[in-house]
Order: structure tokens, then C-alpha cells, then sequence
């Protein structure tokens, strides 16, 4: 137990890590997502493949080998250091961003596009005949709609993205997994860490779950 | 390709060996998963409090967790515990445990969680009066729960284990940090020995793909053959 007192403030500061990742990840995952689930039901057939196979890549393959990719592979080529980019992609911080966004991304653009696809179609005829321009009915009447529908799903890969930050301790980054590491392999003490760790996460995944739940309830009132 | 050729020169031979320890694990954890489901299944339909808190406790903990936490508790702990019994018998070297069994059956466990909430879903999903009309034919437990039950529970429950069979698939991909050969760790070696990790990386990503695509290809089908009623 004295072991995990004395690493408490580094539990601390591997949670905030933990945190930053999941939060920062889930929202640009958010608009990668409604954006590739909108070129998905387009009827242009490029624009269609590209978002299909987007996400048939990115939920084929484990999220490890595209942090590997991104992390190590990118890296290889010359005109990506000589770039602007390399300014980011040099940091695995933000190589761990760029991957669990376009991972997350993917599976989110499936959520809401089988939201939209739930979408009554009586509903946007009757806004047709109303009159309404195509522009405010996606904002006003299918856009909440197909994310009250996601709303169960969403939760769900919020917990996903919030254990898949924990791949973020396999590029050198300190993350609650990459601590808890650190402490058993100096400690041995594997039990504690995990039970100490595992409350943790699952505290935060508490949080979400309640989160989806109270904003479930709050749509439903509107 | 020269990187992908068989014999001495080229990672060709040593991916496709890789692959194989692939497939082996992810299997074997499929099945360590169906078993731990059946049982823990029972502890959540049942109305037992005790149980019902164990089946709980397991689905929650092991869906909430990340999976390399999980692992490194294996890991680390399972070989504790070997050295541990070891020393009360007097061997004190370090011991290290069997990687391929940690890894299939932390991947297991995790696979069993997700198991257990498909089958806990199917089973409940069949009606009330399939189990009332076996009963009432006089039928053995025994046989109205494999001939009557069970048939409908794993149709109803096939799509959902598909969706198991890839996570569990995915999964294996993280047990190459316990050392275990399977194509992630293969890939990580090839790309250290080439300097070429990009290479080897997008190669590692492409049998996935090829993995879970055929795979997800052979469930469709096996959907389509047990679909006939409904």
C-alpha cells in the first residue's frame, strides 16, 4: 500500500494525462465522425467510398498498429520531418491525438450514420412541404434527431476511447497505464497497482455512463 | 518485396509463422471466453444476490479496464504467484510463464466479459413460453436446455459473437508486449532489425485487415444459413 501512497501524485498527474487524451480525442473524433458520416450518405460514389473505406480501415485494424504507424512509420519520411508537420508529429502526445481521433472518428461516423439513417422520413417530406431550406432542416430536424438516436452507441465508445487511451503508454507517454506499469515493474506489487489503477478507470467510465444517462433524459424533455 | 521474401533475407516466412500465432490466440481466447460466459452467465440470471454481485463485478470490471492494464496484471502477476508457490518448495530462480497462455487467456477474460452480456442478452431474448411449453412437455432439463434453448440462444446470439471475434482479434495485438511472437511483435522486430517501420507497420495492419475481413466475411454466411426463421 506504502508504494502507492508514495506515487500518488504521479497517479495524479497520469489521470490528468488519461483525461486530456480521452477528451481532446472524443471531440475532434466528434466532427470527424459526423463529417464522414455525412459524405456517407451522399450519393456521390466517390465521396460514398472514401468514407467507407475510411472506416473499414480504421475498424479492421487494432488501434496499436495505427499508433505504430503514425508514431514510428511517419517519422520515416523525409518530406513529413522537413515539414511543418513534423512539429507535431515529432511529439507522441500529439501522435497519440492524431491516432485515437482518426480511430474514434471512425467508429463514430458508423453511430451517426446509422442515427441519420433512423431518421423518419415522413418527418423531413413534411419540413419539405413546409417549405423549410434543405440547409436548416440537417441543422434544425435531422441533426438532433440522429444524435438523440446515438446517444446509447456514443456512450459506449466513450468508454472505448477512454480504455484506448491506454495505448498512449506504448509511445514513452505517462498515462494511468504507463504509471501503473512504471510502479509494478519497480515494486511488484501488480495486485494493488491493478486494483488501485482499475477504480480509477472505472470511476471514469462511471462518469460517462451517468453523463449519457442525464444527457439522454435531458433530450428527452426537450 | 524484398523485405517480405521467404528464407534468410526477407520477413516473409517469420510474418506468415506470426500470423498463425495470430489466429491460435485469438481462437484459443474465443473459447477461454465462451467458456468463462457460460458460467458467469448463470451467476447473472441467477437470483442468487452473491452471484448475481461476482457476474456483475466480472462483466463490469473487465469491459471497463483497458485491456493492457488487464495484461500487465497477468503478466507481472501470474509469474509472481508461479515464483511465489516455487520458492515454498525451495526453487528460487526467476521463473518466466508460458507467454502464449498469459496472453490467450488475459485476452480470454476480457473476451468472456463481452461474451457473457451477448449470451446474457440472447438468452433472455427467447420467449417466456419456449421455456413454459418444454416444461410442460415433461422434458428433461437437460434436453429441453440443448435442444430447445440453446439452438435459439447461439441464432439469435451469432451476429453479436462476431462482433466478439473481432474485438478478441484486435485484442491479441497487445500481447506483443509480453513478448509473445504474434504479428504485432513481428513486425516490431522486422522494422528494429530494416529500420523500415513504416513498411512493416502498414504490412502489420494489412493482415489484420485481411483477417477481419474474411472473418467477418465467414459470420455473414453463417448468419444467412441460421437465419431461416423469424
Amino acid at each position: 500500500m506504502n508504494s502507492i501512497i508514495e506515487n500518488i501524485p504521479k497517479l495524479l498527474k497520469a489521470s490528468i494525462l488519461t483525461i486530456e487524451l480521452t477528451l481532446i480525442s472524443l471531440i475532434i473524433g466528434i466532427f470527424i465522425g459526423l463529417f464522414f458520416a455525412i459524405l456517407r450518405l451522399s450519393k456521390h460514389k466517390l465521396l460514398f467510398s472514401i468514407s467507407y473505406y475510411y472506416s473499414f480501415v480504421f475498424r479492421g485494424t487494432p488501434l496499436l498498429v495505427q499508433i505504430f504507424i503514425i508514431y514510428f512509420g511517419l517519422a520515416q519520411l523525409e518530406f513529413i520531418r522537413e515539414s511543418f508537420l513534423w512539429f507535431f508529429l515529432k511529439k507522441p502526445f500529439a501522435c497519440a491525438i492524431l491516432a485515437f481521433s482518426l480511430n474514434t472518428g471512425a467508429y463514430t461516423s458508423e453511430i451517426f450514420r446509422s442515427g441519420f439513417e433512423k431518421v423518419d422520413k415522413s418527418i423531413i417530406e413534411a419540413a419539405n412541404a413546409l417549405g423549410i431550406p434543405n440547409f436548416w432542416i440537417f441543422i434544425k430536424i435531422k441533426l438532433p434527431i440522429a444524435i438523440k438516436q446515438s446517444l446509447p452507441a456514443y456512450g459506449n465508445e466513450m468508454i472505448l476511447m477512454l480504455k484506448g487511451t491506454s495505448l498512449a503508454s506504448t509511445i514513452t507517454l505517462i498515462d494511468l497505464t504507463g504509471a501503473a506499469k512504471h510502479i509494478i515493474s519497480t515494486n511488484f506489487n501488480p495486485v494493488e497497482v491493478f486494483i488501485f489503477v482499475g477504480s480509477i478507470y472505472l470511476f471514469f467510465t462511471f462518469l460517462i455512463h451517468n453523463l449519457i444517462k442525464f444527457t439522454e433524459k435531458k433530450m428527452r424533455h426537450n | 518485396m524484398e523485405l517480405l521474401s521467404f528464407g534468410d533475407s526477407g520477413w516473409g516466412d517469420e510474418l506468415l509463422r506470426a500470423t498463425v500465432v495470430t489466429i491460435a490466440v485469438a481462437v484459443v481466447a474465443l473459447f477461454i471466453g465462451f467458456f468463462f460466459a457460460a458460467f458467469i452467465v448463470t451467476f447473472k440470471l441467477s437470483k442468487n444476490k452473491i452471484l448475481n454481485f461476482l457476474g456483475n463485478a466480472y462483466t463490469i470490471i473487465f469491459r471497463g479496464v483497458p485491456e493492457l492494464l488487464i495484461i500487465y496484471l497477468l503478466f507481472f502477476g501470474g509469474s509472481g504467484a508461479v515464483m511465489y508457490l516455487a520458492k515454498i518448495f525451495g526453487y528460487n530462480d526467476y521463473i518466466e510463464i508460458n507467454a502464449f497462455l498469459t496472453g490467450a487467456l488475459s485476452i480470454g477474460i476480457i473476451s468472456g466479459a463481452y461474451s457473457t452480456e451477448v449470451l446474457r442478452g440472447a438468452i433472455q431474448s427467447v420467449k417466456k413460453s419456449q421455456f413454459e411449453s418444454a416444461e410442460a412437455l415433461g422434458l428433461k432439463k437437460i434436453v429441453y436446455f440443448f435442444k430447445v434453448i440453446m439452438p435459439q440462444v447461439l441464432r439469435i446470439a451469432l451476429p453479436n459473437i462476431g462482433n466478439v471475434w473481432q474485438i478478441t482479434l484486435k485484442d491479441t495485438s497487445l500481447i506483443s508486449i509480453t513478448g509473445l511472437v504474434e504479428i504485432m511483435r513481428q513486425s516490431y522486430m522486422a522494422a528494429g532489425f530494416t529500420r523500415n517501420p513504416l513498411f512493416f507497420y502498414l504490412f502489420a495492419g494489412f493482415l489484420y485487415l485481411i483477417l477481419t475481413t474474411f472473418s467477418m466475411h465467414i459470420f455473414n454466411k453463417l448468419e444467412k444459413k441460421y437465419n431461416f426463421i423469424q
